[in-house]
């Protein structure tokens, strides 16, 4: 029962543990338990089926809709959107569908990995740093500052020289530029994350449940992951989200100066620049591309949401 | 706390040094050559870009140009640019107002949508006003700066010409009138970078206050009868500013070195312009020198940021 | 087109069968330059046409400021140093040269008093030398007389080695004499027929001596009028910022009458090619802006409006929006250097591949749905009446015949539609700058490339690495190291000797002379090396125009090179603006007319 709103109960959940055949309380592990409650989190059910539907319709969206994305036509330039061209043509009279499929894949693939580099890294620093504090702190912030005043420009222009052509000869054209832009990409958004995380742990530490745990015996490995990690996860989850976005659009600025994918690749970002001197003319083109954009964002942080609620021991669902 | 700060403080030095050494060989084993444009032209014999690169030092190894830099550093000399064959501080001087000034508005901008919109909605989740704040922001750091900064040019200044797009430096006017000028012309690049940095605080405000409202205290508080307002004021946003002041200290660099894309799309002769024309121009003392004040900014920054999140938990504890 | 054509060209325009601005026109489709045609037409003494710009303004000033907008600002803003346009544009704002080129072709005297000729003794008929008068009574902005002393001194401080001065090469053969304070005579080492090239035009602006007198040499670069300068122009300096602005104001001493019409001048540098068409055609925040390389869609779209506050100026230049083949292998690397000379181009060394590569672009689309009015369909370095088209230059455009030529010489179609023969597939790289219209141009050519059999990977690099001689980037367009690039040949050059240096066999490109060889694409041929030896040293300027005339075919015909467009250019420029542009020279050598109709 409950007396008044923000009331904090001891018990994760606020239900009578499920009885098993036994009439005993079942055991139910922490992982199931946590797609129990996120479950129950509508928006960010609807989130995951959007991400999910997205994910689907670029794998398999080239395959239904066959209409090629290079195929120049001239007659049909700039035009809004009509049967054969559902969602209009661009200036070269190309499809913006299968332009939108078919870049969707580069798209989404290098904004999740891209973030998830970008996440493991930082909470892994910035846990380690907040734990640790003397040496090992000093050590990791100190390599964050470093990373943090690094002019990106001269060193992914460096990077790329030296990486593009062996990656390229070892996994082929596509992938090297793909694991050269995520590896980039990432590689300039860990330290947020981890000068976050950190500033996280150092707060979260010094609080009585953890001082708890510690008493009752817990392993610092123990304290991390089951205590203070789920708590910290709040700036870790938004962060996510801005990556994603971030990563989606600074791959379109790595084109834009001729680092990144070759200039025919549709990505969502590339088709944004593409279309960012059309706007009076032809908005149609632009809006596409910023609308999947925004609906990946919306998308992932509903799910980051849910994850947040479900992994918060405080939350009542 | 001040042993502390002034072990931070010590360290600070040779930590600046180190980061200075790998950004000087991060430059020098970029690709590029300053004088490369003395070749395109076919006149010019090749013992004379020669000499040019003996007078400059180019030719020396790696560690003894750094060292070069070094000293000449600390006697305050910050080099010559071989573009422009200017002092590199006079290039930096000539830009630091309207970078600091457009830059730094967008900063306040940014902070002063963020705070108040994200505690809201954290205090009301889910409510119409935070549904719309969420979207307006995720639509906020959707879109790429220059993508915004096109479409309020369009918007502005070529359908409702309200507004100058190409920004100018030196304004004739005078008086009142220059105020109102320096507005007109920097109402769309401050609005179009603290949007997009707005957008992505508002969402880091919200998650934080969110972590902090459920707390006993704060239920405390209420039972205590204290109004909402000043719950929120005095009990929940200080607790929640930690990962604010993280974000601001990160940021707060940022508003030396300008903002890349802003300046290119706005034509604002700001540090990002002259970092980014050195870079391709391969002018390296510009490009250190430039980098170097920047990475003492982040230690700087950095460093008041862990004095501050002492300050606000009191819980944190250095030793 | 032959020697005889060339001269009946030139009877007929001497005998005023044909007006001077059709031959220039013509002469310039042949592949040569409009100065290049107008000193045909001065050795064949044909009478020079004064330029004719009709200046309204009654009095100087009063016009209020100029607004220019440039794609970059200069960085300094002394000529002999400048690296690119930019700079060379700056200075011309404060300094001036003798004379200058018009849209024509003609030269314009700016601080000569006129332009040397045989008849007025200025021009020596064995090419040898040339003499020029100097205008009387010109002043430096502080008020110092302009004399010979100073077109000597621009001459010694320019030629001089140590200085490193950008326009060393157009002074480092010639002796200058001061013959009196307002006559200097030029000797040349050899007989010169292109004479009009020191003191002239882009490399031609003259630096006060009494200013940079001290500073010849390796201490060049500290002089500090190199940022102040001090020249004769219209306008005086007021403030530099580099790499963003140029302010001057109006000169009240200048050395012609009721000029400049304009109080201040600035010019302002940085942002992309689409937002200063709309500053200067949407909002008139602008009054000019510089090389508009936009599509001509957009160009049209912000004129047509009813409100538009300025319109885009086309005129005609020698540029050539061109793709260049590779003729050594750009993926094997050889002592550390990829397209070396001592390898072959697996897939080009079949002279039907290469035919077949320029029977596949579109140059219709093209010009009709990227450049239009800015850049014109051409199969030549050679825009020609039909007269003189030779029969193997001229351009189609055809996917059947690429295919049949390409099945004929044995290049079979795979099961995955790319044609290979002898294990070779037929898969180019396809690169050039970050440019919009380029990039378009690039998806029409893969596209028809693709029907072909023939896979295309495309490339862009950012321009300022990819026109960089940069001998540690391997992106730059003298590097080549993909299978075919494309970009345009400017030939502001006034001279088309220069322009022909390209392809000579011993100017190729490579490691040992850091790539600063000018023969890109590599190609060497005898025939065009002897073409060229005889153009050197041939004095009659017909001869050696028909020489050049020739050695266009061979390039072309081979193809070596495939020519896209041909490229006017391009400038968005405020309705009430008046101004006489001209392609061979500077966009502002007439600065000191310009004015705003009333």
């Amino acid at each position: 029962m409950f007396f008044m709103a923000g009331l904090t109960l001891a018990s994760p959940t606020a239900e009578p543990p499920p009885l098993g055949s036994a009439g005993r309380a079942l055991y139910v592990s922490p992982a199931r338990e946590t797609w129990w409650r996120f479950r129950r989190h509508r928006l960010a059910v609807l989130g995951l089926a959007i991400l999910i539907l997205m994910m689907l319709a670029v794998a398999l969206g080239p395959l239904v809709w066959r209409v090629p994305i290079n195929d120049i036509d001239f007659n049909a330039q700039l035009s809004g959107p009509t049967w054969a061209h559902p969602l209009g043509t661009d200036d070269l009279g190309q499809d913006v569908l299968a332009r939108m499929l078919y870049g969707g894949r580069i798209s989404l693939a290098v904004g999740l990995a891209a973030m998830l580099v970008a996440v493991v890294v930082g909470t892994i620093v910035g846990a380690l740093a907040g734990m640790s504090r003397g040496a090992i702190d000093t050590a990791l912030m100190w390599l964050t500052d470093l990373f943090l005043s690094l002019p990106q420009l001269p060193l992914l222009l460096l990077l790329i020289y030296l990486f593009r052509d062996p990656l390229k000869q070892l996994v082929g054209p596509e992938l090297g530029v793909f694991l050269l832009i995520v590896v980039v990409i990432g590689g300039f958004r860990w330290m947020q994350v981890a000068r976050l995380v950190r500033a996280q742990f150092l707060s979260l530490r010094e609080k009585e449940f953890v001082e708890a745990a510690r008493a009752l015996g817990a392993t610092k490995w123990r304290q991390v992951v089951r205590h203070i990690l789920p708590n910290s996860l709040g700036p870790v989850i938004v962060a996510g989200t801005v990556d994603v976005a971030a990563a989606i659009i600074a791959e379109s600025t790595l084109s834009f100066l001729g680092l990144g994918f070759p200039p025919d690749i549709p990505t969502w970002g590339r088709i944004l620049y593409d279309a960012k001197d059309y706007l009076d003319i032809a908005p149609h083109w632009a809006l596409v591309a910023g609308a999947a954009i925004f609906l990946a964002v919306l998308s992932i942080n509903f799910v980051g949401d849910g994850l947040r609620d479900a992994l918060d021991p405080r939350k009542v669902m | 706390m001040s042993r502390y700060l002034l072990r931070r403080l010590l360290i600070a030095v040779p930590s600046l040094l180190g980061i200075s050494l790998v950004l000087y060989t991060v430059l020098a084993l970029a690709p590029g050559d300053p004088f490369g444009e003395l070749a395109t032209n076919p006149n010019v014999p090749p013992e004379v870009a020669a000499a040019l690169r003996t007078k400059f030092g180019l030719d020396d190894p790696v560690w003894l140009r750094y060292l070069h830099w070094l000293v000449a550093m600390l006697h305050g000399d910050w080099g010559f640019s071989f573009v422009s064959r200017v002092d590199v501080d006079q290039l930096i001087w000539q830009r630091l107002p309207v970078t600091l000034f457009v830059i730094g508005a967008s900063q306040v901008l940014a902070l002063s949508i963020a705070l108040p919109v994200g505690v809201i909605s954290a205090t009301r989740p889910y409510s119409v006003f935070d549904q719309i704040a969420n979207t307006l922001a995720f639509i906020g750091f959707s879109l790429p700066t220059f993508f915004t900064g096109i479409l309020f040019i369009l918007v502005f200044s070529i359908t409702l010409h309200w507004l100058p797009f190409v920004f100018r430096a030196d304004l004739a006017e005078s008086g009142w009138r220059w105020y109102w000028e320096e507005f007109r012309q920097a109402a769309m690049p401050v609005a179009v970078l603290g949007l997009f940095q707005g957008a992505s605080w508002t969402r880091y405000v919200r998650s934080a206050v969110l972590d902090v409202i459920r707390l006993d205290y704060v239920t405390t508080a209420r039972a205590k009868g204290i109004s909402e307002f000043a719950v929120v004021t005095k009990h929940v946003v200080r607790n929640a500013l930690i990962p604010v002041v993280t974000l601001v200290a990160l940021q707060m660099p940022a508003v030396f070195g300008g903002a890349i894309v802003t300046e290119q799309i706005f034509r604002i002769p700001g540090i990002g312009a002259l970092l980014i024309s050195s870079i391709l121009a391969n002018d390296t003392p510009v490009v250190m020198a430039v980098t170097f004040v920047f990475a003492c900014l982040v230690i700087l920054f950095n460093l008041i940021a862990d004095v501050l999140y002492g300050w606000l938990d009191p819980r944190i504890a250095y030793r | 087109m032959n020697e005889a054509h060339l001269r009946d060209l030139i009877a007929a325009t001497k005998a005023g069968r044909i007006s001077r601005r059709v031959f220039v026109r013509q002469v310039v489709g042949l592949g040569l330059t409009a100065p290049f045609a107008s000193l045909l037409l001065a050795q064949a003494e044909v009478a020079a046409e004064p330029a004719t710009f009709d200046y309204k303004p009654t009095k100087a000033g009063g016009g209020g400021p100029l607004k220019l907008l440039f794609w970059q600002a200069p960085t300094l803003l002394n000529p002999h140093f400048a690296v690119g346009t930019k700079d060379q544009e700056g200075s011309r704002i404060f300094y001036e040269p003798l004379a200058g080129w018009d849209s024509e072709g003609n030269l314009v005297p700016m601080l000569a008093e006129e332009i040397p000729d045989i008849e007025n003794g200025g021009l020596s008929r064995d090419g040898m030398s040339v003499t020029w008068k100097l205008k009387k009574d010109v002043k430096w902005h502080d008020g110092q007389a302009f004399t010979a002393d100073d077109i000597v001194f621009n001459w010694e401080y320019a030629a001089d080695p140590a200085s490193a001065a950008t326009t060393i090469g157009s002074y480092k053969d010639i002796k200058v004499e001061k013959i009196d304070p307002l006559t200097v005579h030029i000797r040349f080492a050899k007989p010169t027929p292109f004479w009009a090239d020191a003191f002239v035009g882009q490399r031609g602006m003259i630096i006060p001596k009494h200013l940079f007198g001290e500073y010849k040499g390796a201490k060049s670069r500290d002089a500090p009028a190199n940022l102040k300068p001090v020249g004769t122009g219209p306008y005086r300096f007021v403030d530099f910022q580099p790499g963003d602005l140029v302010k001057g104001e109006r000169n009240p001493d200048y050395h012609l009458p009721n000029r400049p019409h304009f109080d201040t001048i600035e010019m302002k540098g940085g942002g992309d090619a689409v937002s200063a068409a709309r500053a200067v055609i949407q909002t008139g925040e602008y009054d000019y802006a510089w090389n508009m390389q936009v599509e001509d869609e957009i160009l049209q779209r912000l004129e047509k409006d009813a409100n538009a506050k300025g319109r885009v100026e086309i005129f005609e230049s020698g540029n050539i929006e061109h793709i260049e083949i590779n003729t050594t292998d750009p993926w094997t690397e050889i002592d550390g250097e990829r397209s070396s000379l001592k390898t072959k181009h697996p897939l080009f060394s079949d002279p039907a591949v290469r035919k077949a590569l320029a029977l596949l672009v579109d140059r219709a689309a093209v010009q009709a749905h990227i450049y239009g009015r800015t850049g014109v369909a051409t199969g030549n370095f050679v825009n020609n009446p039909p007269r003189y088209v030779s029969k193997n230059t001229h351009w189609e455009f055809s996917i059947d015949k690429a295919n049949q030529l390409l099945d004929e010489a044995g290049w079979k179609r795979a099961a995955d539609g790319i044609r290979a023969k002898d294990g070779k597939q037929l898969k180019l790289v396809y690169q050039t700058s970050i440019n919009a219209p380029r990039q378009k141009n690039q998806a029409i050519v893969k596209q028809a490339c693709q029907k072909a059999g023939i896979e295309v990977e495309l490339k862009s690099v950012t321009a300022s690495v990819y026109f960089s001689s940069d001998a540690a980037n391997p992106d730059t367009n003298s590097k080549f190291y993909t299978d075919i690039q494309m970009f345009t040949t400017t030939m502001g050059e006034p001279d088309p000797g220069e322009f022909m240096r390209q392809f000579l066999s011993w100017e190729a490109a490579s490691k040992e002379n850091k790539w600063q060889g000018r023969n890109i694409t590599r190609w060497r041929s005898e025939e065009y090396d002897s073409a060229y030896r005889a153009s050197e040293g041939e004095l009659d300027p017909v001869k050696r125009a028909a020489l050049f005339i020739a050695m266009n075919d061979m390039v072309v015909g081979d193809p070596v090179v495939i020519p896209v467009v041909y490229r006017p250019r391009v400038s968005a420029i405020s309705r009430r603006l008046r101004a006489s542009l001209s392609a061979w020279d500077n966009d502002l050598w007439d600065v000191r007319n310009w004015y705003n109709e009333a």
